[in-house]
């Protein structure tokens, strides 16, 4: 898609503040840090250390009281709430430890939930999320609730969700607290999988056996980034780690 | 926002109603009956403005009635039918006299009792010219109305109403029967179609004579000082738009008449029935606006259930409208999204409170007989003002969920 190497992510002294009752909360002390198209990274930190906000952040749920972000080259910190929509519309996929899916509706409607918003009228929704349900392995149960699903399967169903518009960057969080370890290991060789084909992957955890699985380690503690890396596993050739 | 979104805004909502059939059955409910009640008390109230109209039609809307005395004479009352009463000189003086009159009629009233066989009963009597059914027409279920020749004469026949048929013939067929009145004996010609009662007494106790008749067997001694009195006279006039003119040129004539100096009061009434009606409507009517004070109330008290209902909703389903906005719903779209419930949740509330209210009417008229009448602009209302509700009633929730700061509300447990 981009001819150069344009960053796909670019934090520069990100800054948030928050006022609870008479204390100024410092969540972000001025973070910066670029991702690169295709990178798998992990951002990891103890409650507290400013990962979340920061996670809400490149997710274009939060915006920085200083400082820029730019997320595809569109620059966050100035966005209305509508734009702001817009953007996690098309260039973000979300998934969650919760999974957040709609009882009761089929995994198709779920899955086909980002395209409502999308502002444009698709004839061919059905196909494509039913395309993302068989490539998350659940091509045989688009009919079925989440409450006809195990846990993985739904995280599954989640992930095909955040596909779904084909986004050019997949945050997760915690995507695998919900899940028992056989599980989570699937879910984590989804993930690499999709990183593969070429996705860009941001996944927030505390577990450094899920936070082994990605390339980049990211490590947050009082609102700085304390610690920036390629992981043990991370192949030599992704170089591309511009701190 | 285009059309497809909206449909598709719309199959979410209804979705959502599905999700909750319960609740979403209580929150309409409140819809329901007050959509009910608007659409009972209008039927009510239109059904008794109808009436009024029909009783309105009965009487004549383009009669004038002329009747001797006045409210006051010298500050003192003495009511309609005091006074010195009119000739037939006099009527026959209005008619040529007055132009757009059609047609005209005395009427000599008084009490009698009657007698058929071992039945007796107590009526009134009427003494009128054959051109009463021009003046006011009243149509017969059988038999003949009395010519112009049985006015000349004298003729003894009687046409009487369906409460005299009732009392003294059993409800058979009393046409060619023998009658006396006040012991003199009057063939019944023909029968009065049922009328009911018209607010003040029933008016198919009622025996019509021709007025000769009335005036030298019945009633005339009360007007002994007039050998030729006609009593009160009710004339029909061509058409509405002269109804104030006649009645101007009537009272001018009839002062010349009476000989009554400028300056002096009337000592003769006129009122056309349009005039009653109007009065009659307008006493109605506060009683119609205290209906519809209540119906509305209780729809305002259907929304605010609404209301309460789709805020608990809204707090409810804060994580699903944290990830609605995660994946893309723009504050627009949260907001269309729960108005487009509230709409929803209205409008088959106002449909449903609709049949139900048109089911109570309907039972009111088949089964208790009451006068009611649903108008298009009735069933109209009820749908729009419940889609109203629905939006004023959902906006404050709809506003709630848009502005709901999408990271605390995918945290929400």
């Amino acid at each position: 898609m981009d001819a150069g190497p344009q960053p796909l992510i670019v934090a520069r002294d990100l800054v948030k503040t928050y006022v609870l009752g008479d204390q100024t909360v410092h969540a972000l002390r001025g973070v910066s840090f670029q991702v690169m198209p295709g990178e798998f990274v992990a951002i990891m930190g103890p409650s507290g250390s400013g990962k979340s906000t920061l996670m809400n952040m490149i997710g274009a749920l939060d915006q920085p009281t200083s400082g820029t972000l730019s997320i595809d080259g569109a620059e966050i910190s100035r966005m209305e709430a509508a734009e702001l929509a817009d953007l996690r519309n098309r260039t973000i996929g979300f998934v969650f430890q919760q999974f957040n899916l709609l009882r009761r509706t089929s995994a198709l409607d779920n899955v086909k939930l980002p395209l409502l918003y999308s502002r444009r009228r698709r004839t061919d929704a059905d196909a494509v999320a039913r395309d993302k349900l068989t490539l998350v392995g659940l091509g045989d149960r688009i009919g079925h609730q989440p409450s006809q699903l195990s846990g993985g399967q739904q995280q599954r169903v989640a992930i095909a969700r955040a596909l779904v518009n084909s986004p050019r960057l997949v945050l997760a969080d915690e995507p695998t607290g919900a899940l028992d370890t056989q599980t989570s290991a699937e879910i984590m060789a989804l993930l690499e999988r999709l990183n593969a084909e070429g996705l860009t992957i941001i996944i927030v955890t505390h577990e450094p056996d899920i936070a082994a699985h990605a390339r980049r380690l990211i490590r947050v503690r009082d609102g700085r980034i304390v610690e920036d890396r390629a992981t043990a596993g991370a192949p030599v050739t992704h170089g591309v780690h511009a701190a | 926002m285009k059309s497809h979104e909206l449909w598709e805004f719309f199959k979410v909502a209804l979705q959502a109603i599905k999700l909750h059939r319960l609740r979403s059955a209580l929150t309409a409910l409140g819809i329901i009956i007050g959509v009910a009640s608007v659409i009972v008390m209008a039927a009510i109230g239109n059904g008794a403005s109808k009436q009024l109209q029909q009783q309105m039609a009965s009487m004549g809307t383009r009669v004038i009635n002329v009747m001797p005395g006045a409210m006051r004479i010298g500050g003192r009352s003495t009511g309609f039918g005091g006074g010195a009463p009119f000739s037939q000189k006099d009527m026959n003086a209005l008619v040529s006299g007055v132009p757009g009159i059609v047609a005209a009629t005395g009427s000599l009233d008084g009490s009698v009792s009657l007698v058929y066989g071992a039945a007796n009963w107590s009526s009134n009597v009427s003494g009128v010219h054959a051109e009463f059914q021009d003046v006011r027409p009243w149509p017969l279920i059988s038999g003949r109305w009395f010519t112009a020749d049985d006015v000349t004469r004298g003729a003894k026949v009687a046409v009487v109403g369906t409460a005299v048929v009732r009392e003294l013939f059993a409800g058979g067929d009393p046409v060619g029967e023998t009658v006396r009145i006040n012991n003199i004996p009057f063939e019944v010609i023909g029968v009065l179609s049922s009328r009911g009662s018209n607010g003040f007494r029933d008016q198919d106790d009622q025996v019509l004579v021709p007025i000769t008749t009335a005036r030298s067997r019945l009633v005339g001694r009360r007007y002994a000082t007039v050998p030729d009195a006609v009593g009160s006279i009710a004339v029909r006039v061509a058409d509405d738009a002269s109804m104030d003119q006649v009645q101007e040129e009537l009272t001018t004539l009839m002062r010349k008449l009476r000989r009554i100096n400028a300056g002096e009061d009337d000592n003769f009434t006129i009122r056309n029935f349009a005039e009653l009606v109007a009065n009659a409507d307008a006493a109605q009517s506060v009683v119609r606006y205290l209906l519809a004070t209540t119906a509305a109330m209780s729809l305002v008290v259907g929304g605010i259930g609404i209301m309460n209902i789709m805020l608990v909703s809204v707090t409810e389903r804060t994580r699903e409208i944290g990830l609605r906005m995660a994946v893309g719903a723009r504050p627009v779209d949260v907001m269309t999204q729960f108005l487009t419930e509230a709409i929803i949740l209205c409008l088959s509330g106002g449909l449903v409170g609709l049949l139900i209210g048109v089911g109570i009417t309907v039972t009111l008229s088949v089964f208790f007989k009451w006068t009611v009448a649903i108008g298009a602009g009735t069933v109209l209302m009820a749908i729009l003002v419940s889609a109203g509700v629905g939006i004023i009633f959902g906006f404050m929730p709809a506003r709630r969920a848009s502005h709901l700061n999408p990271i605390e509300a995918l945290r929400y447990e």
